[in-house]
């Protein structure tokens, strides 16, 4: 034993230890949030619960989301012990007041898994699920259906529910949406003719023309619109009997949708799981942000990387040929490209100020100067939005792009560039057509890197022009399709947003999970595809050295 | 046949055609190596500026104050009266002087060109007394010769005509023309303060030794401004120095009397009907003498004027008997001089001297800022008044001249040493490091110091580099000399993917998951600490013991896939160990344990979360260098050591680690550079007070952290601003700093590893 010890044998298990230890935490972690987040789009069971609460016996219907331990408060010489309490989802808030119950298991008389009995889940556009048994369904005060005949009446009201919501949403957001845009555009041009004095009768006209035609079609939609808001309010209600002898009515234009969780079958369940995950991907935030989809958000991610990877590729390209190929090498080289490497280690909050203070307030402010003068005081450029962010992610990510690219230029064999300079190419065709294609791959792996980089990173962007809530999305239909100067969603900051800002932090956390989920998911595929990439790379040189 | 051949091309190779090709070729060439040599230059150019950027905004904090003479004109009014007061309007366009009869002149501040005149309505009596109630809002109170107070406002009003900005100065009387009677005989000296619930009067009568004062309860008219006062109740008490100035704070509590010589009586008048003698105490040296005293604004500090030439500033601070004690918190001396007036600043603790042989200095208290002297008029000067914005400046001189000045004086608030050192913040016991830049209140100072965020940021960096850096050096040894080929194809990128991974994420499961989680296993987490290593031992020596056979089963490059299970079962071992060790050492509850029994406070977010969370991110960075580095080590001197007969192990700390210790420093300082910097984790997890205590179980504010929260509410191109672009230059040199260093270390080990 002693000689095990000194051998140093315990500290190869300690070392060996170690990156157990590691991978078991990464992986942990990454199950953690899968399994979380994954268990957001499940349809769980729901429970009925009898639970004593004083004198009285009260029913508790909901979904178990949470158990956790519970010290009881001794008393002297008393044993004491720790008792699960269970957080129970029991929606209905605008009846109970509250989403979420904590019950002491000793508290709960029979079964503590009882499934409660034919329970319907209507989750609602407003005041989240509600938890009850159907009743009837009603039209203006008359039952419409009752018994047997709910459920498919409810699911037939439902659909027309639903394609009359689609439709109204579509006209509000988008044509009333692209109208109020050419309307606001005409204010905007008025302002920039009065601004240089060529705003005379005829152009007055020409624009209040173009400003009564735009009106005329506003009011038509509004009527149509309105007969569509009377159809979907005729729809009637559905009267369901909810948890303590009480009865809900629910608006049939309320529901997004419903479901009978204990009633379904396996395959049921995993179909209404993947229907789950479709409605996050593709819903619109309801109720700051804690439910409905991630949508805008990840329109936001996606359109901020996009256009900061359009930003940095020429940049970072740029700046590594000519290092690599024109410069010449000594001590002043040597520093910059250490400089350039010790960038990739500050701090992206240092970037965000500069990008605020810079991009926004410098650069912002002049171009609102220069161009947008007529829309003072409301700031155009001199705000935090889309371009500045994008141009803040791209000075970020840009050290990461010009060191791979370096790296890649530097593996391409001498014997290569003197090839094509001996055939009497120029140094600039043994560049474009010799050396920057086979760097391609290290090119992309530096610009996937970047990408997984600027989709994570969230410090930086809550000061160049993320949002919790953006009004409108940064691409749309209205010219110029991509709106440079719009302020975004991000999922990054959706994560920190709603996890930390949000009133009903239990409620939302299993959004959040979902959402880091998501996050995780896009990132982790961005890296594996940088290393496959690189991995081929490799075995491409080793190719050219033999 | 072939000689064709030879003739097409020759053809294509020779000729103006061919010869035009080859210029338009090299003609892109040129163009694009310069174009390439611009733009990268001009790319890498940008990169840097970001430094600059920083450094632009950061410098005009340092930058001292700019005094510009405007003009020189007579005293308007004329000379024969002394001035009691200037009042000026906030465009200081015009200026009013009050004059000992009681006149008011109104003049323009560029021209001297007097518009206005007026009078008091003084009824025939004369002015005895006079008292500021409010600097800033010009709000004045004269004690006259029948033992009436007169309470006059200042003001201006703004008007357009003919689109031209006009100021008119005027005179206002909250609380009515008519003059209150306080006392029946001539008011020598009197003091005033009034608010909005209630007013305190102190004043001194001819011939008398009393001090009397009176409370007033405050009543706001509802159809106008005005105000009408009611009496409260009043006090008085023989003075016991011979009081050459009677001073009344804000608080309408602490009373001052001051004598030439300095000696101050110092009294409580909470209680107005019996005033309490706090303090009898001379604070000035021997040789100096009173020559002016005011409050600085908000009404809490003295500022005394010598006729040394010195300005001390006193205030009252709490001792241990729990008593207020006025006491000398800095001094000020540029002059030589008696200094004859102090003016101050309506929005900052900044103030103004002028002195006797005409010397007008301009100062800020906290930041102890002398920022600018010049002299006015080599006869000497009598007054000074700042403007409302701090912008300019009036001196009158003696000989009846009056100068202005326009004062270019952005960022007196901070300075180096208030930065960076302690401050004796007004109302503080003692001098601190405090870092408070915005609050409710509107009176309130700004307190910029660097000291705590520092503290906080280097805090979460230890924090987490104690956890990270033994995990991280330990897996980087395994992993490169230990573990097989094959498992360290996949173990390697397992762990960097961790870098990979957003740190929102990290922050938010640290704050919402983690914090909540460690408070209630706190027991537990410690018995990591001890279960792990036994465990890991107390396995490795079992496993020497079993049969050879069982033993090759898994090979020493396999053991980390061995040890994945152990290490989960002794970690849900430990953690479940809480509940026994909780009842056995803590009375139960270790959290509530720590704070009655040992008196350590504790936060759910707490440096220990930080530690694990921010920790774990740092393992990619520390681990990824460290591995290369030891991976790179020669292999024939592996070979070497082994076939001497040392123990693997003997080998990794004999001949590895000697060699590779540059890259793991440097691996250390990279993983600390990052630690530095992070934001998210710390922002969500550490509950961002900014505190100055090392203890592990309370959170802190960072840097990083502090500039996500505040940047954005920053008002642009204020002290503010620009205080938290110094916070991000000082991250920027930080992290360049210790990168750099990292760089260099590693630039060197791998020239030593080529000549190896």
């Amino acid at each position: 034993m002693k000689s095990w010890f000194n051998k140093g044998e315990h500290w190869i298990w300690f070392s060996s230890s170690a990156v157990s230890v590691s991978v078991v935490l990464v992986f942990g972690l990454l199950g953690m949030i899968a399994y979380k987040g994954l268990l957001h789009f499940w349809a769980h069971d729901v429970y009925s619960y009898q639970v004593k609460s004083g004198e009285q016996v009260e029913t508790i219907v909901g979904e178990l989301h949470d158990t956790k331990l519970k010290l009881i408060p001794s008393e002297v010489g008393v044993e004491r012990e720790e008792i699960p309490e269970f957080l129970i989802k029991m929606g209905n808030r605008d009846v109970y007041g509250t989403d979420f119950k904590w019950i002491n298991s000793l508290d709960v008389i029979d079964s503590q898994t009882k499934l409660a009995d034919h329970v319907t889940v209507i989750e609602r556009y407003e005041w989240g699920n509600v938890y009850g048994q159907l009743d009837v369904i009603k039209s203006n005060g008359v039952v419409i259906a009752s018994g047997a005949e709910v459920l498919p009446k409810l699911e037939q009201l439902t659909q027309r529910g639903q394609a009359l919501y689609e439709e109204i949403h579509h006209i509000e957001k988008v044509i009333i949406g692209g109208i109020n845009y050419q309307i606001e555009e005409l204010r905007l041009e008025r302002k920039k003719l009065e601004a240089s004095g060529e705003f005379d009768q005829q152009a007055a006209n020409e624009l209040e023309a173009q400003r009564t035609t735009l009106n005329a079609q506003f009011t038509d939609l509004q009527k149509s619109l309105e007969g569509m808001y009377a159809e979907s309010r005729g729809l009637g209600e559905v009267v369901l009997n909810i948890a303590g002898d009480k009865q809900v009515a629910v608006q049939i234009r309320q529901i997004v949708r419903y479901w009978q969780p204990n009633n379904m079958g396996a395959f049921e369940k995993v179909g209404f799981f993947f229907g789950s995950i479709g409605h996050f991907l593709l819903d619109d935030p309801r109720e700051a942000n804690t439910e409905g989809g991630v949508f805008p958000a990840i329109v936001g991610t996606i359109t901020m990387v996009l256009l900061m990877t359009i930003l940095v590729t020429p940049m970072g390209v740029l700046a590594a040929v000519y290092m690599s190929e024109y410069a010449k090498e000594g001590p002043l080289l040597r520093m910059v490209r250490i400089s350039i490497n010790n960038l990739a280690g500050v701090p992206s909050i240092v970037f965000g100020i500069f990008g605020l203070g810079f991009f926004v307030y410098i650069i912002g402010g002049s171009i609102d100067d220069l161009f947008y003068s007529y829309a003072a005081p409301t700031p155009t450029f001199g705000t935090p939005g889309l371009l500045w962010a994008a141009l803040t992610m791209a000075l970020l990510t840009l050290p990461v792009v010009i060191v791979s690219t370096q790296e890649g230029l530097s593996r391409i064999p001498r014997a290569l560039r003197e090839g094509g300079l001996a055939l009497g190419a120029t140094k600039l065709e043994t560049i474009t057509k010799i050396v920057l294609p086979m760097a391609t791959p290290a090119i992309m792996t530096g610009l996937i890197l970047a990408i997984a980089r600027a989709a994570g990173e969230v410090a930086p962007l809550m000061l160049v022009g993320v949002v919790k809530l953006a009004p409108a999305l940064p691409i749309d239909f209205n010219e110029p399709f991509i709106h440079l100067e719009n302020k975004f969603m991000h999922l990054g900051f959706h994560i920190y947003d709603v996890g930390f800002q949000s009133p009903n932090v239990e409620a939302s956390q299993p959004l959040v999970y979902a959402t880091s989920l998501l996050l995780v998911i896009i990132i982790v595929s961005l890296n594996l595809g940088a290393i496959m990439i690189r991995n081929r790379l490799r075995e491409r040189y080793k190719a050219l050295d033999s | 046949m072939s000689n064709k051949k030879d003739q097409t091309l020759d053809g294509l190779l020779s000729g103006p055609a061919f010869e035009r090709r080859i210029r338009i070729r090299n003609f892109k060439d040129k163009f694009a190596s310069y174009g390439i040599s611009t733009g990268g230059i001009a790319v890498i150019t940008a990169v840097m500026l970001i430094m600059f950027f920083l450094v632009y905004v950061v410098a005009p904090l340092f930058t001292l104050a700019k005094v510009d003479h405007v003009a020189t004109f007579d005293l308007p009014g004329g000379t024969q009266e002394s001035t009691l007061y200037y009042g000026i309007d906030e465009y200081k366009e015009t200026a009013v002087r009050f004059t000992q009869s009681g006149q008011m002149i109104g003049f323009n501040m560029t021209t001297g060109q007097e518009s206005y005149s007026e009078t008091l309505p003084l009824n025939g009596e004369k002015i005895t007394s006079f008292s500021v109630v409010n600097e800033s809002e010009s709000l004045l109170a004269f004690g006259l010769s029948d033992g009436s107070v007169l309470i006059a406002k200042y003001a201006y009003k703004v008007t357009y005509p003919n689109n031209i900005k006009t100021i008119t100065p005027s005179i206002e009387f909250p609380l009515g023309e008519e003059a209150i009677e306080l006392a029946s005989h001539q008011i020598d000296k009197l003091a005033v303060r009034i608010n909005e619930e209630m007013a305190v009067m102190a004043y001194q009568e001819a011939g008398s030794a009393q001090i009397n004062v009176k409370s007033f309860e405050v009543e706001a008219s509802m159809f106008d401004d005005g105000l009408t006062l009611s009496e409260d109740s009043e006090g008085s008490f023989e003075q016991q120095v011979e009081a050459d100035y009677l001073l009344l704070d804000g608080s309408m509590r602490n009373l001052y009397l001051v004598s030439e010589s300095g000696v101050t009586d110092y009294y409580d008048i909470a209680d107005i009907e019996s005033p309490e003698l706090l303090q009898h105490v001379n604070l000035l040296p021997n040789d100096d003498a009173v020559s002016t005293i005011r409050f600085l604004l908000g009404e809490y500090s003295l500022m005394v004027g010598t006729n040394n030439g010195y300005v001390y500033q006193w205030f009252p601070v709490r001792n241990n008997e729990n008593i207020f004690q006025l006491q000398e918190i800095r001094k000020f001396k540029q002059s030589d001089s008696p200094i004859q007036k102090i003016g101050i600043e309506h929005a900052r603790k900044g103030f103004a001297t002028v002195d006797q042989s005409g010397q007008f200095d301009l100062f800020h208290s906290t930041s102890e800022r002398h920022l600018d002297s010049l002299t006015t008029d080599k006869k000497g000067a009598q007054f000074v008044t700042l403007t409302p914005r701090a912008d300019g400046a009036l001196v009158e001189t003696t000989s009846g001249q009056l100068l202005t000045y326009h004062i270019d004086n952005e960022y007196a608030d901070v300075s180096f040493t208030s930065l960076w050192g302690k401050v004796w913040y007004e109302g503080y016991e003692e001098p601190s490091y405090t870092w408070q830049s915005s609050s409710a209140s509107s009176d309130f100072e700004p307190k910029f110091s660097m000291v705590p965020l520092t503290f906080g940021t280097i805090k979460a960096a230890i924090y987490s580099m104690l956890f990270a850096v033994p995990l991280a050096i330990l897996a980087a040894i395994y992993t490169a000399f230990f573990m097989d080929t094959k498992t360290r194809q996949w173990i390697k990128p397992s762990v960097e993917l961790i870098e990979a991974l957003p740190t929102v994420i990290l922050g938010f499961l640290a704050g919402l998951w983690l914090a909540p989680f460690m408070e209630a296993n706190l027991a537990g987490f410690f018995s990591l600490l001890i279960v792990m290593p036994i465990g890991i031992i107390l396995f490795g020596l079992g496993w020497s013991l079993l049969p050879k056979t069982v033993r090759l089963w898994v090979p020493e490059g396999k053991r980390a896939i061995l040890m994945m299970p152990v290490v989960v079962l002794l970690g849900y071992f430990a953690i479940s160990m809480d509940q026994v060790l909780e009842l056995t050492f803590f009375d139960g509850d270790m959290r509530h344990w720590l704070t009655a029994s040992a008196g350590i406070d504790f936060d759910q977010r707490n440096a220990m979360v930080i530690g694990f969370a921010m920790g774990f991110a740092l393992i990619p960075t520390i681990f990824s260098v460290a591995e290369d580095a030891i991976y790179n080590v020669p292999r024939y001197l592996i070979n070497g050591s082994l076939a001497l007969g040392a123990s693997s192990w003997q080998t990794m700390m004999g001949v590895v680690l000697p060699t590779a210790s540059p890259g793991i420093f440097s691996a250390i300082m990279l993983g600390f550079g990052r630690g530095i910097g992070e934001t998210m984790i710390v922002l969500m997890a550490s509950g961002n007070t900014p505190l100055m205590d090392a203890n592990l179980f309370e959170g802190m504010r960072t840097l990083a952290a502090n500039l996500a929260v505040e940047m954005a509410e920053a008002e642009v191109y204020s002290t503010h601003y620009r205080v938290l672009f110094l916070s991000g230059l000082t991250l920027f040199i930080f992290t360049f700093f210790f990168n750099t260093l990292a760089e260099i270390v590693r630039e060197r080990m791998r020239r030593k590893y080529s000549s190896l």
